[in-house]
């Protein structure tokens, strides 16, 4: 795709809002850029609800500053917090119901694949835990086994964030929170495992407190989707609001998370270790 | 997906005016053979009883290269998200569900209608409570009254076969794009052999071009290139409220805007059989054939009576009911389920709605003689028509 179909035709240029008219001169399309380069192109437009310190709005822009080709992306999301930084990127996003978001990446891709047979349309499920593991699990996983060529990205805030609170599957255990008012009583859900184990072929488990992690892994699961098969990228997302922490901290909580929960792990068939070797040149060790 | 033998021609015609050759299936079969001749793009199944076998069958025109793509999904809720997917990718999509599983997958259809997508799905309708029956009842539809698709009820096998290719037709009009659901009741249609009339197996639709949709295609091919295309509008001021509730009366204004393709691919939203009678019988569904039935055993005794065949359920026929009952004097409303749906809907349209009797009805998997019927007509006139009214 050509950067002509963003361009406005200039007799409606001047009335389109000034952050489009941004997107289409500094945004990432056609370009080759990526972590690195955060801060000298615009990945998502300014002013997003989300409550200060959000991890959640820096995942989506860390992610969304790390995929491939932008310009043939499609998003997949669902309700919740995710959704407001979603929906201000530089990126085709659509949010159905909840918890559906792999069945419709699934028709989607599918459609995709009879629609532009010669093209890589990459098609990105980026949603919560809620979404992904509770609600949605059966549908993640079934999408998992089925072998969909899709990429799905938790964003692991470990809690429901945009109802107010509530336990989720991934919260901590012992966790005290709305609907777990004497902790939580079980064991964050193991979706990373539980990924391998239902045939995505890559995964990664990484937090926002290691931008060029968080952008190799999300670039390493989107092309390896196009060419083998489902992949996973667990990031953890710190809320300040329901997890009470000063919204200066996120970066220090997500931190100290990575040396202890959410410990940088990858895991990926043989097929796909090669493919990452050919695609980097070498498979290198990753960066912090 | 037109197969090599099928060629593009000026098919709507020959489809819906064409020859056609006699065939004797069963409802599922008939489904089948319309989804053949649909250039259907997409399909995705899971198994229900009563609709199971139609899916199957679809899953064997996939093999033979009636279809591009077909996979069964692990429930209904997921394949009707899955064909919302593959919908906003810009194809033509079909699938079927029945009963329990319509209900599974209650939430995804408000989202086909509120994103404008030309889903066709086909509803075998059957019980849905516990205990659990699997057998023919069509509350379901009631359920399904508000979700903003347009709903058509087919009396037969023939009328489902129809439909289903009309529902593309209609439903993919500019100024409808809205999901279709074509219903028929479980078993009586879909597991009765009766002799249809098909169109040439080399005779299908033209196929879908997304380019023609009010909405833009989710595919990074339609222009603005940003685009969020299902906006969450969750912010409690004035605007937000207004952008919600004018896409909302837009659904709305676009399934009564189908009425004019209804008229032109159906022949209209209901038929009328002997105009000029006082006393009426009103039905969709397999409740018309047991009307008709019984419409012949009291003309048999003498009694002037019509027939109203109710085709769409959304839009409903209001103004049409309120023109071809302008004279009656009595309408009994026998219908296949408990709650009594379509008798409301006639209560709701017609004005002196005294005059609408809501039975009988039947459930559970009843059939409904035609005799019970003519009961009803005699026990409203003995009792003044005052039964069912106010
Ligand atoms: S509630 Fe938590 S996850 Fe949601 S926007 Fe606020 S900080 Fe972010």
């Amino acid at each position: 795709m050509s950067k002509k179909i963003i361009t406005p035709v200039a007799s409606l240029a001047h009335i389109l809002p000034e952050d489009y008219r941004a997107l289409v001169e500094k945004g990432p399309h056609g370009k080759s850029v990526g972590i690195k380069d955060l801060g000298s192109f615009k990945e998502i437009t300014e002013e997003h609800p989300h409550c200060a310190g959000c991890g959640v709005s820096l995942g989506v822009r860390l992610a969304l500053a790390a995929l491939p080709a932008p310009e043939d992306t499609l998003v997949v999301g669902t309700p919740g917090c995710s959704f407001f930084a979603l929906s201000q990127t530089a990126v085709n996003y659509s949010n159905t119901a909840f918890g559906n978001q792999n069945s419709v990446a699934s028709g989607l891709k599918r459609m995709l694949s009879i629609r532009y047979p010669d093209k890589d349309k990459d098609v990105v499920v980026m949603a919560g835990d809620g979404g992904i593991a509770d609600i949605g699990l059966d549908m993640t996983l079934h999408s998992w086994f089925r072998g969909e060529k899709i990429s799905t990205i938790m964003l692991d805030n470990e809690v429901y964030g945009n109802t107010g609170g509530q336990e989720s599957g991934m919260s901590p255990e012992g966790q005290v929170l709305h609907m777990a008012p004497k902790g939580k009583n079980f064991k964050k859900i193991p979706v990373f495992e539980m990924a391998r184990t239902a045939g995505c072929v890559y995964g990664a488990k990484v937090t926002i407190a290691s931008p060029k992690r968080l952008g190799m892994a999300v670039n390493r699961a989107i092309l390896l989707a196009r060419e083998l098969g489902p992949t996973y990228v667990q990031i953890y997302t710190p809320c300040p609001t329901n997890m009470k922490f000063s919204p200066a901290d996120t970066l220090r909580i997500a931190k100290e998370a990575g040396k202890a929960h959410y410990a940088f792990e990858e895991f990926m068939t043989e097929e796909a270790a090669l493919r990452i070797a050919a695609m980097e040149g070498g498979l290198e060790k990753e960066p912090e | 997906m037109c197969s090599e033998k099928q060629k593009n021609r000026d098919t709507i015609t020959e489809l819906l005016h064409g020859l056609r050759n006699k065939a004797f299936i069963t409802g599922s079969e008939a489904v089948a053979e319309a989804v053949k001749r649909a250039n259907v793009d997409m399909a995705i199944a899971y198994p229900i009883t009563p609709q199971s076998e139609s899916m199957h069958l679809v899953g064997e025109l996939f093999a033979k290269g009636y279809i591009r793509d077909y996979y069964r999904a692990e429930n209904e809720f997921a394949v009707m998200a899955a064909v919302h997917g593959a919908a906003l990718g810009g194809g033509r999509v079909f699938t079927a569900t029945s009963g329990p599983g319509t209900l599974r997958a209650m939430e995804m259809f408000p989202v086909w209608a509120g994103a404008r997508q030309p889903i066709v799905c086909a509803f075998m309708c059957r019980g849905v409570s516990l205990p659990p029956s699997i057998q023919p009842e069509n509350i379901e539809m009631g359920m399904l009254l508000d979700t903003g698709m347009l709903m058509l009820h087919a009396e037969n096998g023939q009328d489902f076969f129809d439909m289903i290719l009309q529902a593309y037709l209609i439903a993919e009009q500019p100024d409808v794009h809205l999901p279709v659901g074509v219903f028929a009741d479980g078993f009586f249609v879909t597991h009765t052999r009766e002799e249809m009339r098909l169109p040439p197996e080399d005779c299908c639709l033209p196929p879908y071009d997304p380019g023609f949709a009010p909405v833009p295609v989710f595919d990074m091919e339609t222009p603005p290139m940003r685009i969020t295309r299902d906006p969450l509008l969750n912010k409690s001021n004035f605007i937000s409220g207004n952008a919600n509730a004018s896409w909302h009366q837009e659904v709305l204004a676009a399934a009564e805007r189908a009425r004019k393709h209804i008229a032109q691919y159906m022949g209209g939203l209901l038929e009328v059989e002997n105009p000029g009678a006082k006393i009426f019988i009103a039905a969709s569904g397999t409740a018309v054939s047991q009307s008709r039935e019984a419409l012949r055993m009291m003309q048999a005794e003498g009694m002037d009576a019509g027939l109203i065949k109710i085709k769409s359920i959304r839009p409903f026929p209001g103004s049409e009911l309120c023109k071809a009952l302008e004279a009656a004097d009595l309408v009994v409303v026998p219908e296949f389920n408990a709650g009594g749906w379509l008798a409301r809907e006639i209560r709701a349209a017609i004005d002196r709605n005294h005059r609408v009797i809501g039975a009988p009805r039947v459930f559970g998997g009843m059939t409904m003689p035609p005799w019970l019927i003519v009961e009803e007509v005699k026990k409203a006139l003995g009792a003044g028509q005052s039964r069912g009214g106010c």
